[in-house]
C-alpha cells in the first residue's frame, strides 16, 4: 500500500468522510490520495459487473475513481481535500447489487 | 467580470502550454493558459513549485529544472487559470470549462492545444483489480499527494519505468521487482538508431545510471516476461508471468503499469482535426507541420500531444506553436517567425536524436495490442477482447460501430482507455492498417458535466453578449 514521505510536504492536518468513515489527510492531497493512504482503494462497484474498483491513473484520464460529493459524481483524483468534506460512495447500480 | 476575449488561449500548463504562453506574451499578445491541475507543470513538473526539500531529493534534477518555467509564468502578462477542465473547444476558437461546478468561457483569435500525453492502457488478466495502477499513478502520489508505494511490483517498459522505480527507492520504499516485458530482439533492432541517439550521450548515461542504481539495491529484474497477469479476487495478490523459460509468481498488493505514453487527442479528435497512425510509436497523432500549425487554421498543437518527445521537445514546440499563432493573427510577420523558428527547430531535431532508439528498444509487445479473448479492453464497461473480434466476424469493421455492438467506449473516460486497444484488435482482424480502421469519434462535453452548469454558462454567454 502506501506510506506518507518521512518528511510529508505539508503538517496540515485534515480530515473528511468517505461514507461516514473518517479519514485522515494532511493539505495538498487528492480525495484519492487520501483514500490510498488509509488503505481504501476499492471505492466503487462497476454497473457491469459488480466487481471492485478503485483509482487507476492519479490524472483524470480514467475515471475509475468516482466518489459522490453534494449528490454530483465526480473523479476523487482531481478534487482537493477540504477540513470536513463529506464524500460518499457512487451508488451501486449492478443488478446483482441489494 | 473576468476577460473572456483574448488574441491566444492555451489549453495545458505542461512545459509546452507554458512555453507557448510565456512566449506569446512576450510579444504583447494577450494569453489565457487553462489547465485542470491546481498548478501550473504539466506531467512531469506537477507541482514544482511548491515542493519540499525532501521531495525534490526523490525527484531529482530534471523535475526541478521545471521550476524555472513556473517562476516565468508567475511573472508573465499570462491570466493563468488553475484548476479549470477544458470540456468543449469549438471551431471558432470558444472554449468552454469548468471550475468547481461553474461553467467559463473564454475565446481566442488562436487556440493552442498543449494537452500532453496519457500512459498507454496495459490490457493484461486482472489490470481493472483494485491494487493495480498505472506508474506515472505512483508518481503523482509523490509528487501531489506525498505518498509512496510500498513493495511494488512494476510491470512493462520504458524510460519512465525506471524513472519511478529509482524515485520509489530514493523514497525509500524500493520495489520488490520490476517485470520488463522488452526482448533481445528489442534491443537488436534499436540499435541501428544506437548512432542518432549517442548525439544524447547525456540521456543515455542518465538512463545508464537509473540500472546501475536498481543493481545496486538489489531489486530483481526480469527480462522478456510474457503471459503477465495479476492474480485476484476482489484486489490484486500477485503478479504472475514467464520469463527465461520459467513461471514466475511475485506476491504483492500493489502493480504499477507502465507501456509509455502517447497523446492524448480528445480535443483535437472532437475538433476533427487530421490524425496518422505512427507505426513506431504506435499511436495516433494529429496532423501538424514544424511549428505546430494543425489542418485547421485557428488551431495548433505543442508538447506530447502533438507526438511523444518528452519535457524539453515540448517546452521548444511550444515556443513555435507561439510564433505561428502570433504570426497568424497578425501580431508578427512571416519573416521574423520565420527567423525566430529556425533556431528552435534545429534545437529540436538534436533533442529528439535519441527517440527512434527509445521507440522501438521499448515499444509495447504484441499482448498489449492483442490480448487474450477473456481479457477486459474496455474498463468501464467491461467488455472483453474476444468481444470485440466476435463483432469484428458480425461485421463491425471500425471502433465506432463498436459502440453500437456492444457499448465499448461509451462510458464515462469516453474510449481514453480502450480506443487503441479497440482500433489495433479490428486492425488485425480485418488485415487492415490502423490508419484504415480509424479512432473513436469524440464529442463534447470531453468530460461529463452537470445541468446546472450548463445553465449558469448560458447565463454568463447571455451576460457576455449583452454587454
Ligand atoms: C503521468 C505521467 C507522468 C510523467 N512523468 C514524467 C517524468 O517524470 N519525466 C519525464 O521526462 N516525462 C514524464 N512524462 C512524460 C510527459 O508527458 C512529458 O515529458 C511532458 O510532461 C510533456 O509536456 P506537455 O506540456 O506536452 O504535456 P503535459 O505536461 O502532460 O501537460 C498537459 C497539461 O494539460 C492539462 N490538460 C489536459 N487536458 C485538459 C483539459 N481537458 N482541461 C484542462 N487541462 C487539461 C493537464 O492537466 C496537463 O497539466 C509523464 C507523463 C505522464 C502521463
Ligand atoms: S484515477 Fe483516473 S480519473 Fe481519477
Amino acid at each position: 500500500m502506501f506510506k506518507p514521505l518521512e518528511t510529508p510536504p505539508s503538517d496540515e492536518q485534515l480530515s473528511f468522510t468517505f461514507d461516514g468513515k473518517p479519514v485522515a489527510a494532511t493539505r495538498g492531497m487528492s480525495v484519492a490520495g487520501a483514500l490510498f493512504q488509509s488503505s481504501t482503494d476499492a471505492i466503487r462497484n462497476t454497473p457491469v459487473s459488480g466487481s471492485a474498483r478503485g483509482p487507476f491513473c492519479m490524472m483524470g484520464a480514467c475515471y475509475d475513481c468516482l466518489v459522490q460529493i453534494d449528490g454530483v459524481t465526480v473523479q476523487a483524483c482531481q478534487i482537493p481535500v477540504t477540513d470536513g468534506l463529506v464524500v460518499s460512495r457512487v451508488p451501486n447500480t449492478h443488478k446483482g447489487a441489494e | 467580470m473576468m476577460q473572456s476575449q483574448f488574441d491566444i488561449v492555451v489549453v495545458g500548463a505542461g512545459p509546452a502550454g507554458m512555453s507557448a504562453a510565456v512566449e506569446a506574451a512576450k510579444h504583447g499578445a494577450t494569453v489565457c493558459l487553462l489547465d485542470e491541475q491546481q498548478r501550473a507543470g504539466g506531467q512531469i513538473y506537477r507541482n514544482v513549485a511548491q515542493t519540499t526539500p525532501a521531495q525534490a531529493k526523490i525527484l531529482g534534477k530534471d523535475y526541478l529544472a521545471g521550476g524555472r518555467l513556473v517562476q516565468e509564468l508567475g511573472q508573465s502578462a499570462v491570466d493563468h487559470r488553475a484548476g479549470v477542465t477544458v470540456w468543449n473547444v469549438g471551431e471558432d476558437g470558444a472554449v468552454t470549462y469548468s471550475r468547481n461546478e461553474q461553467a467559463g468561457q473564454v475565446r481566442g483569435q488562436h487556440v493552442i492545444i498543449a494537452n500532453g500525453a496519457t500512459e498507454r492502457p496495459v490490457p493484461i488478466p486482472g489490470w481493472t483489480l483494485p491494487g493495480v495502477i498505472t506508474a506515472g499513478a505512483a508518481q503523482i502520489m509523490m509528487k501531489s499527494d506525498g505518498l509512496v508505494a510500498q513493495n511494488a511490483v512494476l510491470v512493462g517498459s520504458g524510460p519512465l519505468l525506471y524513472l519511478v522505480a529509482t524515485q520509489l527507492l530514493a523514497a525509500g520504499a524500493p520495489p520488490k521487482a520490476l517485470v520488463e516485458t522488452q526482448t533481445r530482439r528489442n534491443l537488436m533492432s534499436a540499435l541501428p538508431h544506437f548512432f542518432g541517439a549517442v548525439k544524447d550521450w547525456k540521456q543515455l548515461v542518465k538512463g545508464m545510471r537509473f540500472l546501475v542504481t536498481l543493481k545496486r539495491a538489489k531489486v530483481p529484474r526480469y527480462t522478456a516476461a510474457s503471459e503477465i497477469a495479476v492474480e485476484g479476487t476482489d484486489h490484486a495478490q500477485a503478479v504472475t508471468f514467464r520469463a527465461g523459460g520459467k513461471d514466475h509468481r511475485i506476491e504483492t498488493d500493489m502493480v504499477l503499469l507502465h507501456q509509455g505514453v502517447v497523446p492524448n487527442t480528445q480535443i483535437s479528435r472532437s475538433l476533427k482535426l487530421d490524425h496518422r497512425f505512427d507505426d513506431i510509436q504506435r499511436c495516433f497523432h494529429p496532423v501538424t507541420d514544424a511549428l505546430g500549425q494543425s489542418s485547421h487554421p485557428l488551431f495548433s498543437i505543442a508538447g506530447d500531444g502533438a507526438g511523444i518527445g518528452g519535457a524539453k521537445v515540448a517546452a521548444i514546440s511550444g515556443r513555435l506553436a507561439a510564433l505561428n499563432a502570433l504570426a497568424s493573427i497578425g501580431k508578427i510577420d512571416a519573416g521574423l517567425r520565420d527567423t525566430q523558428a529556425a533556431g528552435l527547430i534545429r534545437s529540436r531535431q538534436s533533442e529528439l536524436s535519441i527517440r527512434p532508439f527509445l521507440d522501438v528498444l521499448y515499444t509495447p509487445p504484441e499482448e498489449v495490442f492483442a490480448p487474450a479473448d477473456d481479457t477486459i479492453i474496455c474498463r468501464c464497461e467491461e467488455v472483453r477482447a474476444g468481444d470485440i473480434r466476435k463483432f469484428a466476424a458480425m461485421g463491425c469493421d471500425g471502433p465506432n460501430r463498436t459502440k453500437v455492438f456492444g457499448r465499448c467506449g461509451m462510458g464515462p473516460c469516453q474510449g481514453r482507455n480502450c480506443g487503441l486497444t479497440v482500433t489495433e484488435i479490428l486492425a488485425a482482424e480485418h488485415k487492415r492498417t490502423q490508419n484504415e480502421v480509424g479512432a473513436f469519434r469524440i464529442r463534447a462535453p470531453l468530460k461529463p458535466v452537470t445541468l446546472s452548469e450548463l445553465s449558469a454558462l448560458s447565463d454568463t454567454i447571455h451576460q457576455d453578449k449583452t454587454q
